[in-house]
């Protein structure tokens, strides 16, 4: 099992300290290398629940288990470890560093891990995105499509089990949409990576074999019944 | 790459905010350095020895003055003393060397000190271990001279040059009719030497004007000896054998028409200072003849340094700490600067810094980066100001040189100087902190998600 999710419970306080429930999920699992689309409606807790996964946030209450570890049961430094060395994250917003090259960018993931600096890994990440010839542009000097495809390479870094991928194509053209689909997919593929894509797009959805709704395994209310209880 | 890269590429990208903020500490370290270069100099100048004599004796009066005009050649001279004391100097047991200098007049050209000495004061180091480089030949004749580095520089003289000097400084404005004679240029030496004309005390005396008048010579001789009248009643009789020459020479010149020159004797002579050299196996020598000629005579001994050591460390001492607390100021007011603009930048890289964390990144890691820019600018800032400040006071080294007579080194590093890096790096931790712990202190769910 690369992903397990168990009785996990989300809320959020508001100012007036009202508690929101964001995540009640009872169970929820992933095998290694298996690619999973999860799909919903905006505001349902996706990005909340890939903050989960990563160790970004901790759940109020569950387990968090990333390739046999119980991540929310550990520290936030040992979560940021973890997440360096284990976990490769790709944003709908590329998130590239504007002050370090496309190389820099991929070198900088691999900064925190603990592991040191692979610059021919890093170099080789970037020939099989295309972007060989582009190593030292800075990200304003790279088409859109480009620029998420030094992310891709970025979230691989580190030679992660575990790829968490927030609606990667949303902000690409039409005619990279494809190619970077292909090149999360293949490359995770490859190196038997488990992923899990959140997307809105029911056409990229439609290419996974597994597809799952966050309002089919979420329910927020059940972070109210055990308050209550 | 490790935190300080990151920290590099960071400021890079603030190239403009980062520039002004670290040449504004470079600003501050500059002006410390060119103080604290100056005062160095001054430093060195006047409180180390800079003379390799142990006394100067000189008539009663400021012992500043009798320093700063002996030494410095910056100040008139106090008065004279009897040339016979000269004489009684170098008979007693405990001196090994004693030069008299007599001053009082400039060249008219330039400006520059005049003084009358013997060969024994080239023969001395000037200062302890360095002897006089000369260029050209002994003085021999009356109106023969020996000119310092400076003053053949600024000038425009060199042997064979010849010039006038002006009576008792350039305000008199009565030129002496002699025409001197350049026959030897010193090497530099860094000291007030660089900056004086050196005659043959003889010529001094021969210059017309500069005997004076009997009676005033016989006033003073009588004052000075007050307390000794063996030595007193040797000087009277020579006195009054020249008083009964002069008369009778100028009976003749009336008869005959003419002039003839006789010899002048010691006791109508006087030197402005004498430079003492006490045996060097016996140290309390100096501290003895001190003693004894501060209850005798109307003279006085001083130690070279002391009274300029004094001035040194307590006037200018206090002048250069307020100037190096007032660029302390400076640098921190730029160490403010950076606290602004690094700060203000905080709220810009938020997101910056999510990425960061999300890629794995830990507080401790983000918050090192924030201290590594403002290190960076504070220690970088310092060192480009360290170097300007130097390469300025290598530039300007020569005009304050000329100026001034200080010996400048523009690459001397002040013990100051040592303390300023450590200074700037606490700096650097005190203006990054605050910003530092905003990075530390980032939510990384809302920073990705602003």
């Amino acid at each position: 099992m690369s992903l397990l999710l168990e009785r996990i419970r989300k809320s959020y306080r508001e100012p007036g300290g009202n508690r929101i429930p964001v995540l009640g999920i009872q169970r929820f699992a992933m095998n290694q290398g298996e690619q999973v689309a999860l799909i919903g409606a905006s505001g349902g807790g996706k990005t909340t629940l890939l903050n989960i996964i990563s160790g970004i946030l901790t759940p109020d209450s569950g387990r968090v288990v990333v390739d046999g570890s119980d991540i929310a049961a550990k520290q936030e430094v040992v979560r940021d470890r973890f997440r360096a060395a284990k976990i490769g994250i790709v944003f709908q917003t590329f998130n590239l560093l504007p002050a370090f090259s496309a190389l820099e960018n991929v070198l900088l993931g691999m900064s925190f891990s603990g592991r040191g600096v692979d610059r021919a890994f890093a170099k080789q990440l970037l020939e099989r995105v295309g972007l060989g010839h582009r190593l030292h542009h800075s990200p304003q000097k790279l088409s859109v499509g480009e620029q998420q495809r030094v992310a891709v390479a970025r979230s691989l870094a580190n030679k992660p089990v575990l790829l968490l991928a927030d609606e990667p194509t949303a902000n690409v053209d039409l005619a990279n949409q494809q190619l970077i689909l292909d090149l999360i997919r293949d490359t995770c593929r490859d190196h038997n990576v488990t992923l899990l894509m959140v997307t809105h797009s029911s056409d990229v959805a439609g290419t996974f074999a597994r597809v799952e709704n966050l309002k089919d395994f979420n329910r927020p209310e059940l972070c109210l019944q055990e308050q209550s209880v | 790459m490790n935190l300080i890269s990151i920290a590099w590429k960071s400021l890079k990208q603030r190239r403009l905010a980062s520039c002004l903020t670290a040449f504004s500490i470079a600003l501050g370290v500059m002006l410390m350095v060119l103080v604290l270069v100056m005062f160095g100099a001054v430093d060195s100048a006047f409180t180390q020895r800079s003379i390799a004599y142990d006394l100067i004796v000189g008539p009663k009066g400021s012992d500043l003055q009798l320093v700063l005009s002996a030494v410095y050649r910056m100040q008139p001279p106090i008065e004279n003393l009897p040339y016979l004391y000269l004489e009684q100097m170098k008979n007693d047991r405990r001196v090994i060397s004693a030069v008299p200098l007599a001053f009082g007049d400039v060249t008219q050209e330039g400006s520059f000190p005049i003084i009358g000495t013997t060969p024994e004061y080239f023969e001395n180091d000037y200062m302890p271990g360095r002897a006089f480089k000369i260029r050209g030949t002994r003085v021999n004749g009356l109106l023969d001279t020996i000119i310092g580095y400076e003053v053949a520089r600024k000038n425009g003289w060199d042997i064979g040059s010849s010039f006038t000097i002006v009576h008792g400084g350039a305000e008199s404005g009565h030129v002496h009719d002699e025409k001197f004679v350049v026959v030897a240029v010193l090497a530099p030496t860094g000291t007030a030497n660089d900056r004086t004309v050196f005659l043959n005390l003889e010529g001094f005396y021969a210059i017309a004007g500069h005997s004076k008048p009997v009676a005033e010579v016989e006033k003073r001789l009588r004052d000075f000896y007050a307390a000794d009248p063996e030595r007193l009643a040797a000087a009277m009789t020579q006195i009054e054998a020249f008083r009964k020459a002069e008369t009778e020479e100028a009976g003749a010149a009336h008869n005959h028409a003419h002039h003839h020159h006789h010899e002048t004797p010691d006791a109508m002579k006087e030197v402005t200072a004498i430079l003492i050299k006490t045996r060097p196996e016996a140290p309390f020598d100096s501290l003895s003849l001190t003693s004894q000629l501060q209850t005798g005579y109307q003279a006085m001994a001083v130690n070279p340094v002391r009274p300029i050591q004094k001035l040194v460390t307590g006037l200018l001492g206090n002048i250069q700490k307020a100037l190096v607390a007032l660029t302390g100021i400076i640098i921190l007011v730029s160490g403010v600067g950076i606290f602004v603009s690094i700060y203000n930048s905080m709220a810009d890289r938020r997101r910056e810094i999510g990425i960061m964390r999300a890629l794995g990144a830990r507080r401790m890691h983000v918050f090192g980066i924030v201290l590594s820019e403002s290190t960076l600018l504070c220690v970088g800032g310092g060192l480009l100001g360290w170097f300007i400040g130097h390469s300025l006071a290598v530039i300007a080294a020569p005009w304050l040189i000329e100026k001034t007579g200080l010996l400048i080194n523009p690459w001397a590093v002040n013990p100051w100087e040592a303390t300023l890096f450590p200074i700037l790096v606490g700096l650097a931790a005190l203006v990054g902190f605050l910003p530092a712990m905003t990075a530390y202190r980032t939510n990384v769910a809302d920073a990705l998600s602003s």
